[in-house]
C-alpha cells in the first residue's frame, strides 16, 4: 500500500519538477516567463500526437520538449527583442498555448495513447519494497533528478552559471562586461520552454497515456509557486514538488476510501497548498530577498 | 545575419499609441488568412466568415453585444489592476463566486418574488465578487504575497466549488438528477427589450454606463491620478501622499466586484439557473480586452467588440466551413501577443541593421 501509494508520489512530483527546474533558470536569467502553463499543455500535445503518428513515446517526449522551445520562443522574441511586458506576454502564451493545444489535439480526444515504458533491470527492480521505487521509474523521472543536479551544478560551479547569475541580477554591468544579455536570457526561455515540454509530455505520455483538453489543469501555475518557493534553489524544488505530489496523491487515495468528504473540496487541496506555502514563504522575507534575482522582469534594452 | 534595434523614442509617440492597437488587429486578420489559406480554405472567405459575417445581421449584432457586454465589464475592473500594478488574474473565479452568491435569493427563497430581487442579486453578486477578489489582495498587502499566483489558484477553487452547490446543496429536485439549480423567477432574470429594434438586455447599457464613469474618473478625478501614479511609480505616489496597500485593495474591490456582476448577469440572461460551467472563460478573456483596448474604458469598450467577434466567427467558421471553433482561442491568443509586440512602437523606433558586434542569438 505504502509503495504504491509513494510510487504514485513519484507520478504526480515529476512534471511539476521538470517545470520547476526550467522555470527557475528563466528566472535566475532575469526573466519571469509565466507563460509555463501554456508551454506544458503544448508540450502534452504534442508528445501525445508525435508518439501516436510515430508509435514512439521516446520521439513523443522530445517532440514534447521542441514544442514547448517553439512556443517559449514567441515569448523570448516578444519579451526579449521587442521589450514587451513579460507579465502580460506570459499570459498571452499560457491563453495561446490553451487555445492552440486544443485545436491540435481536437482529433485525438478518446485515442488511446502508447505509455512510456519504465526501467527493467533485472534484480535491482525485483528488490522488495525499494525496487520499483529506485530502479523501476521511467526515463523522465530519472532526467528530472538529473535535471537538479545538472542546473545546481551549471548555476554555481561554471563560468556560463555565474554569467547567468550576474545577467539576472544586474543586466546593465553584465551588458557593460561585455556578456550578451539579450542571448543568454534567449538560451535560458529556450530551456525553460524545453523542461516545461517535457513535463507536459510526462503526463500525455507516462502518466495518463491520454489526450484531454486542459490536461495540465494549473500544474503551469503550481510550479511556478514551487520556484519561489524554493526561493531560487534547484534542490528546494525536489522538497517543493515531491510535498505538492504527496498533496494530490493524498487527494486521489482519500477520494478512494471513501471519506465522508466531498471530491470537489479534496480537488481544491493542491491550489489551496499552493496559497499557503506562498503565504508561508512570503513570512520570510530575508530568505527569499537573498535568492531572489535583482533584474526578474525588468526590461533590457542595451545601450551602443 | 539581420536583426531588429530599438531605438528608444524622447517621446511617447501619440500617432502610435492610436495606430498600435490597429495594426495588431491588422496583423491577426494577416494570420487568420494564412491559417485559413494552411488549411485548404480562401483565406478571404476565411476571413470574412470569422470576422465580418456574423455582425452582417441583426441577430448576429444582438448575438454580438451579448457575448461583448460582460467582457467590456470584467476589462474596466482589470484596467484599474493593471494600471496600478496589480496584477489581478483571476477574475474568472471572482465572476463565479459573485454568481453563486447573487443567486441566493431566487434559489433559496424562490417564493420572495419581488422586483426588488433584481437590484438585490446583483448588489449581492458584486459584494460577493469582491470580497473573493480580497483574498488576494490581503495577502498581498500583509504578506506581500506573489497576486498573481494566489488570484489564478482561487479560480479553480471556485470553479469546484460552483460544481459542488450544483452537484449537491443547490441541485434542483425537478432536474431529473442534472447538476443544475431551479430554474430563477421572473424577477432573477433579464429578459431582453426592443432599444431601436435591436434586442438588448439590461446589462448592455449598464456597460455602457460603467465605460463613461470610468472614463470620467480616470481622466478628471483625483482617484484617476492616484491610480496612475501608483501604477507607474509607487515611491512617488507614496510621497503624494497615496497609499499603495489601501490602492491594491480597491483594485481588487473593484475589479472582484464588476467580475461578479457580470458574472451574475450572465446568468440572469442566459442560462436562468446555475449549472457547472456558467463562462465560457469571460475572466481570462478579459485579460485580452483590457490590453487591446489599451488599459483605457473606450479602448476596452471597442476591445470588448472585436473580441466578442472572435467567438461569433469560431461558431461561423465552425457551422459554413466546418472549421474547429477553436481556433478563435488561437486567434485570441495571437490578436493579445501583437498588441503588446505593437506597444514597443510608442515608445522605440525599430530599425532592421545588418547584424555586427553585440548582441546576438548566439551567446
Amino acid at each position: 500500500m505504502l509503495e504504491a501509494i509513494l510510487l504514485t508520489v513519484v507520478t504526480a512530483a515529476t512534471p511539476l519538477l521538470l517545470a520547476a527546474i526550467g522555470e527557475l533558470v528563466v528566472e535566475k536569467s532575469g526573466v519571469l516567463n509565466l507563460g509555463v502553463e501554456g508551454m506544458m499543455v503544448m508540450g502534452a500535445v504534442a508528445g501525445f500526437a508525435v508518439t501516436i503518428t510515430t508509435g514512439s513515446p521516446f520521439l513523443g517526449v522530445l517532440g514534447g520538449a521542441v514544442a514547448g522551445v517553439l512556443v517559449s520562443l514567441i515569448f523570448a522574441f516578444v519579451t526579449l527583442t521587442l521589450v514587451a511586458n513579460q507579465v502580460a506576454s506570459g499570459l498571452a502564451l499560457t491563453l495561446f498555448g490553451l487555445g492552440l493545444s486544443g485545436l491540435i489535439g481536437e482529433s485525438f480526444v478518446g485515442q488511446p495513447g502508447i505509455k512510456l515504458q519504465s526501467l527493467y533491470i533485472p534484480g535491482l527492480t525485483d528488490l522488495p519494497f525499494v525496487g520499483k521505487l529506485l530502479f523501476g521509474q521511467d526515463i523522465l523521472v530519472y532526467l528530472s533528478f538529473a535535471s537538479v543536479f545538472g542546473v545546481s551544478w551549471f548555476l554555481n560551479r561554471t563560468r556560463g552559471g555565474l554569467i547567468l547569475r550576474a545577467v539576472g541580477d544586474n543586466h546593465a554591468s553584465a551588458h557593460a562586461l561585455g556578456y550578451p544579455v539579450i542571448g543568454v536570457r534567449y538560451l535560458a526561455v529556450m530551456f525553460g520552454g524545453a523542461m516545461a515540454g517535457l513535463g507536459g509530455a510526462y503526463m500525455s505520455v507516462a502518466y495518463t497515456p491520454l489526450w484531454v483538453e486542459n490536461m495540465t489543469a494549473g500544474r503551469g501555475w503550481i510550479a511556478l509557486a514551487l520556484v519561489v518557493f524554493a526561493s531560487w534553489l534547484p534542490w528546494r524544488a525536489v522538497f517543493g514538488a515531491y510535498l505538492f505530489g504527496t498533496v494530490t496523491v493524498l487527494q486521489f487515495h482519500a477520494q478512494a476510501l471513501g471519506i465522508g468528504f466531498p471530491s470537489q473540496f479534496l480537488s481544491m487541496l493542491p491550489y489551496l497548498a499552493t496559497i499557503v506555502v506562498l503565504v508561508a514563504i512570503s513570512g520570510n522575507r530575508r530568505a527569499t530577498l537573498f535568492n531572489t534575482p535583482a533584474s526578474l522582469g525588468k526590461p533590457f534594452v542595451p545601450d551602443r | 545575419m539581420m536583426r531588429l534595434e530599438l531605438v528608444k523614442r524622447t517621446h511617447k509617440s501619440r500617432l502610435m499609441s492610436v495606430l498600435s492597437p490597429l495594426l495588431a488587429v491588422a496583423a491577426t486578420v494577416v494570420f487568420a488568412g494564412v491559417v485559413f489559406a494552411a488549411q485548404g480554405q480562401n483565406p478571404f472567405t476565411g476571413v470574412w466568415y470569422f470576422f465580418l459575417e456574423p455582425v452582417s445581421s441583426l441577430w448576429g449584432v444582438e448575438q454580438l453585444i451579448t457575448k461583448a457586454t460582460p467582457l467590456i465589464i470584467i476589462a474596466l475592473g482589470l484596467s484599474v489592476c493593471y494600471l496600478s500594478n496589480n496584477w489581478n488574474i483571476g477574475a474568472e473565479g471572482q465572476l463565479t463566486i459573485g454568481a453563486i452568491v447573487g443567486s441566493i435569493p431566487p434559489i433559496l427563497f424562490p417564493n420572495f418574488v419581488n422586483p426588488i430581487v433584481l437590484p438585490l442579486m446583483l448588489v449581492m453578486a458584486m459584494a460577493g465578487g469582491a470580497l473573493y477578489a480580497m483574498i488576494p489582495a490581503k495577502l498581498k498587502t500583509v504578506f506581500g504575497t506573489n497576486e498573481i499566483l494566489t488570484s489564478l489558484m482561487l479560480v479553480y477553487c471556485a470553479n469546484l466549488f460552483l460544481d459542488w452547490m450544483v452537484r449537491g446543496p443547490w441541485r434542483s429536485p425537478q432536474g431529473y438528477n442534472f447538476p443544475i439549480t431551479i430554474d430563477f423567477h421572473e424577477w432573477a432574470v433579464l429578459n431582453p427589450v426592443s432599444i431601436g429594434g435591436v434586442y438588448v438586455n439590461l446589462s448592455a447599457p449598464i456597460a455602457l454606463i460603467l465605460v463613461a464613469v470610468l472614463a470620467v474618473v480616470m481622466r478628471s478625478t483625483l482617484k484617476g491620478f492616484e491610480i496612475r501614479v501608483l501604477g507607474q511609480s509607487p515611491r512617488a505616489g507614496t510621497f503624494a501622499g497615496f497609499s499603495n496597500r489601501r490602492m491594491t485593495t480597491f483594485a481588487f474591490a473593484l475589479s472582484g466586484a464588476l467580475a461578479g456582476l457580470a458574472g451574475m448577469m450572465v446568468v440572469m440572461s442566459e442560462i436562468g439557473k446555475l449549472q457547472p460551467v456558467i463562462s465560457p472563460g469571460y475572466g481570462f478573456t478579459a485579460i485580452i480586452v483590457a490590453f487591446l483596448g489599451r488599459l483605457n474604458p473606450v479602448g476596452i469598450l471597442i476591445a470588448g467588440l472585436v473580441i466578442a467577434s472572435s467567438y461569433l466567427g469560431g461558431e461561423a467558421i465552425q457551422t459554413s466551413l466546418q472549421m474547429s471553433s477553436k481556433l478563435a482561442t488561437v486567434i485570441q491568443g495571437v490578436l493579445l501577443f501583437f498588441v503588446l509586440a505593437a506597444d514597443t512602437l510608442i515608445l522605440y523606433r525599430v530599425r532592421i541593421v545588418a547584424g555586427r558586434e553585440g548582441e546576438s542569438l548566439h551567446a
